[in-house]
């Protein structure tokens, strides 16, 4: 049996995380959660849209006795942005977790690494525990853990890209270094991204796009469940080494008709 | 009276409390926050609350995101 994914002091069964956004239907949603497995989904804070009268809302399809909820502060462009939008979303009562966005640029939504080391700093003296997104920089995920953030949550691709990890060698020092755990986030496209993120030690994987506007999300949410156990089960059963220029046979070499 | 409610000036009956605000946006307590005047307004105070001409007001919600 694997051992529980702790992050401060939560713990996880599932190591998927999986993102609220961009579903066709809440329904639909409600169906991939249930697939993917996973026991923790990110939701955005938001103004309550007041002209809206059809009045049903995410929570009304998310039960927060089954899946703990992870809000985060996407679209915040600054430290200030930040803060405010997690102690609003600590306020409503359902969590104190913060999944910790401060956005640098527009197009490409890659982090703001200063911005993120300071608003970190703050929210975890308020006692928040914050779960960063951040770049794969290794000296940024280490000041982020200097800073108290009960993980890291390097990108694998711009969000929503879904182009997979583009650059693992920088993963994998950072999984290498950090003493908290590691979760990819951003940037999965399909099952065998979650598979190469957990064959390479990530303690977890965070997706939402990959699986929302996928054309069957609830089966897509599936693939990716078993790509994060196979991911997973690969990492601890410890992958042969990689021989170059060179082949190995499998079966005796002793023995052959002649 | 007049109050800025999530950016848009709004008239509300004079002397409302936020419990009644929200009652009369048929907005749950237990699935919102609320800041008012840039300070985060505890749940336990929306009742006695009184808000008053001019204030700004937010109050927000989980939405689908990742």
């Amino acid at each position: 049996m694997d051992k529980m994914l702790k992050i401060g002091k939560y713990e996880f069964k599932s190591r998927l995380f999986v993102g609220t956004g961009k579903y066709p239907t809440f329904q639909l949603m409600k169906e991939a959660l249930e697939a993917s497995g996973t026991d923790c989904v990110t939701v955005a804070v938001r103004r309550v849209n007041l002209t809206d009268k059809s009045k049903e809302s995410l929570l009304d399809y998310i039960d927060p006795m089954k899946y703990k909820i992870l809000p985060n502060t996407a679209g915040c462009y600054n430290v200030g942005e930040a803060v405010r939008t997690a102690r609003l979303a600590r306020e409503v009562g359902l969590s104190d977790m913060i999944k910790l966005e401060v956005i640098g640029d527009e197009k490409t939504l890659y982090p703001d690494l200063s911005g993120l080391i300071e608003a970190t700093k703050t929210l975890v003296k308020e006692g928040f525990t914050v779960l960063p997104y951040t770049s794969d920089d290794l000296i940024t995920a280490l000041r982020l853990q200097d800073a108290g953030a009960a993980c890291v949550m390097p990108l694998g691709a711009p969000i929503g890209s879904g182009l997979g990890l583009t650059n693992p060698m920088n993963i994998q020092i950072i999984i290498s270094r950090l003493k908290v755990p590691v979760i990819v986030d951003a940037g999965v496209g399909t099952a065998s991204d979650v598979a190469v993120a957990m064959e390479l030690g990530a303690d977890g994987v965070l997706l939402n796009t990959g699986i929302a506007l996928a054309k069957d999300p609830a089966l897509m949410a599936r693939a990716m469940k078993q790509a994060c156990e196979a991911g997973r089960a690969a990492y601890l059963a410890g992958r042969i080494t990689r021989k170059y220029f060179m082949a190995e046979p499998s079966s005796p070499k002793e023995g052959i008709l002649r | 009276m007049k109050i800025t409610l999530n950016g848009d000036a709004r008239d509300i009956k004079n002397n409302s409390t936020v419990k009644e605000l929200l009652d009369f946006l048929k907005l749950k307590s237990e699935t919102v926050a609320v800041e008012l005047n840039l300070a985060i307004l505890p749940k336990n105070e929306y009742d006695n609350r009184c808000l008053k001409e001019g204030d700004k007001v937010e109050i927000i919600s989980f939405v689908g995101g990742g």
